[in-house]
């Protein structure tokens, strides 16, 4: 616990500072050295990530050459060949962009569904709280991975759409709950009864009062989300229940690792692809915990 | 306490009742049954015989008696038959389920002997370099996928250093019952138990380590100082067995978190278990046997949840909501 003494002249500085969301994160991640350090780098590895795969030709990275089948890093192939002789490091690229677009997409429309959702039981509260309890009560029971896998299995034509929609059904339920529970305590203040009394439409105050006091909790929580949303995109990837092969993922290179020759000789074909996750879930995480930080006045370091 | 427990049990029956919709739905949506793989295989199996086959297994009856049948079934605890092996599923899911238990209890206990020295540590001395290093421990435990961290496990401790068997669960030659079996079964299980449990423990330290900071700043904790108590005695009765109790509700979300995981951790060490049984079977459209897993997974994740909820209030008082 610290106690800061703040003396009058300090404080009118403070006061003139703009106080919207952004800066506050801005501010939150600058004084802390890792965070700004992880954003910095996966501001690079996506830069690179998507810079690069516009370059690169897709039907050249796919073309099998089944004179340089697994051969190791060199200068030709930087990170080596797989299988088909097809180039590690093309492969890993283009798995990083849609790995991490696809996450993206997740954490976006789970955050959408989430907000409206959760925004509506906790506005409204009463029966429509109730109702919209009970299902994600159900939703909670559901062996989430096991079902997955099942939906996946059984669509009949089945894409990185449908992929993303079924990711979606199932993970959206966190979110409502916690901006609920947040919108349930925010409903109680003065500011909406006052709003309320001049006779504001409640949509406006829902959405023009309420969430923004809510942004910051939203921020935080899609931050970690889309870390998380990228960890189950290539782990169910890697079990062979994720994206379509015609989509290649950084799990599909870790799926290569199944053959335990390729985990134990060929480290140059599953490796860079897993450390890739890695690093990139832990910037995220480390991002998404400075926000959080951000998010509560009495943790915050700047 | 009784009657929360009724209560809440009650309250299960309808989600049940969903989930055994839901389940038996989408396995009637499965693309192609697993004859039709055999038809393919087998030539002479002709469109004749296949209907003949359909309709012993009741195949063609309407969808809401095969569901009856089925729920049925669920209660005189016959899942059906495994197209694929020919056996009936429980059988085939009871010669398995020892294992992911073996396997889950090994996961659990680990997590909770390395969580709570750690979370103790770092509630206790905080800001010292040793709550400095747990936290950074927990960043990095709780950024990592469970599969990546197998694997990496897998391949440094399994090929790099070979200290413990890759696959399996058992050695080939072990003779069952001596004390070279369980030895072997002990050694198989090292690092599946090891990396399941390092990935969830953060939820436990991070969960104890709060609490404690909480706790330390409360009155009774001044008062208890306040009349001499020695700082160990401090922490040992008063903050620690107030901090703990809430850790013993999170039991029933770890058996959530560990059928999850053993999908993960068994496919990758190659262990026989119910995770791995799933996956298999998926691939070969052994629907009864998915059906019959998902299904258990479900009642033991509401019966996971159940637990907690009940020991929570058992722990706390103030979550017996009426």
């Amino acid at each position: 616990m610290k106690v800061e003494i703040i003396n009058p002249k300090q404080q009118k500085q403070k006061k003139e500072k703009k106080h919207g969301v952004f800066s506050i994160l801005w501010r939150e991640i600058v004084k802390d050295k890792l965070a700004l350090a992880s954003l910095m780098l996966l501001g690079l590895i996506l830069i690179i990530v998507y810079g690069t795969s516009l370059l690169l030709n897709q039907d050249k990275i796919v073309k099998v050459d089944l004179l340089s089948i697994y051969s190791p890093p060199s200068a030709e192939h930087w990170l080596g060949t797989d299988y088909g002789g097809r180039d590690i490091l093309g492969q890993l690229i283009i798995g990083a962009r849609n790995s991490f677009t696809i996450g993206l997409c997740i954490t976006l429309l789970t955050g959408c569904i989430g907000l409206c959702v959760g925004l509506c039981a906790g506005y409204f509260g009463g029966k429509v709280d109730n109702t919209i309890m009970r299902v994600i009560d159900f939703f909670l029971i559901l062996p989430m991975l096991m079902l997955i896998i099942v939906f996946v299995s059984i669509l009949p034509k089945y894409n990185v759409f449908s992929f993303i929609l079924i990711m979606s059904a199932f993970l959206w339920t966190g979110k409502a709950r916690l901006i609920r529970s947040k919108t349930l305590a925010e409903r109680e203040l003065d500011y909406v009864s006052a709003s309320k009394t001049l006779g504001t439409p409640d949509w406006k105050i829902i959405f023009r009062e309420v969430l923004p006091n809510l942004s910051s909790i939203i921020i935080v929580n899609l931050t970690l989300n889309l870390a998380g949303n990228i960890g189950i995109e290539s782990g169910l990837t890697y079990l062979g229940f994720g994206l379509p092969e015609s989509t290649p993922s950084l799990g599909t290179l870790v799926s290569y690792a199944t053959n335990p020759d390729i985990l134990q000789n060929k480290w140059w074909v599953w490796l860079p692809a897993s450390l890739l996750i890695l690093v990139m879930m832990l910037c995220i995480n480390y991002i998404g915990n400075a926000f959080k930080r951000a998010a509560d006045a009495r943790q915050r370091l700047g | 306490m009784l009657k929360f427990i009724l209560r809440r049990i009650v309250f299960m029956i309808p989600q049940l009742l969903i989930l055994s919709i839901l389940i038996f739905a989408l396995a009637k949506a499965m693309p192609g049954d697993a004859l039709t793989g055999r038809l393919a295989s087998n030539p002479k199996m002709d469109a004749h015989t296949l209907m003949e086959l359909k309709h012993k297994l009741g195949m063609d009856d309407p969808l809401p008696i095969q569901y009856g049948r089925w729920i049925k079934g669920l209660f005189h605890g016959d899942l059906g038959m495994s197209i694929i092996h020919q056996i009936p599923v429980t059988q085939l899911i009871a010669g398995k389920l020892g294992n992911t238990i073996l396997l889950g209890v090994a996961v659990l206990i680990l997590s909770y002997l390395i969580a709570i020295p750690l979370g103790v540590i770092s509630g206790r001395w905080t800001d010292t370099w040793a709550d400095k290093l747990i936290v950074g421990y927990n960043y990095v435990t709780f950024a990592t996928p469970l599969f990546i961290f197998a694997l990496l496990v897998l391949f440094i401790f399994g090929f790099v250093l070979g200290w413990f068997p890759t696959s399996g669960s058992i050695d080939i030659q072990a003779q069952n019952g001596t004390f070279a079996y369980y030895m072997s079964k002990l050694n198989h299980l090292v690092l599946p138990a090891f990396s399941g449990a390092i990935v969830s423990t953060t939820v436990t330290i991070q969960f104890l380590r709060n609490e404690i900071i909480d706790t330390k700043l409360k009155d009774f904790v001044k008062t208890a100082r306040a009349k001499g108590v020695s700082e160990s005695k401090v922490y040992n009765h008063h903050i620690f067995r107030n901090s703990l109790l809430p850790i013993a509700a999170f039991l029933g979300y770890d058996i959530v978190y560990v059928i999850g995981g053993s999908v993960f951790l068994e496919s990758i060490y190659g262990y026989p278990g119910i995770g791995q049984l799933f996956l298999t079977s998926i691939m070969q459209r052994d629907y009864s046997v998915v059906t019959a897993l998902v299904m258990i997974s479900g009642l033991a994740t509401l019966v996971g949840t159940l637990l907690s909820d009940i020991i929570l209030s058992a722990v706390d008082p103030r979550i017996r909501i009426e």
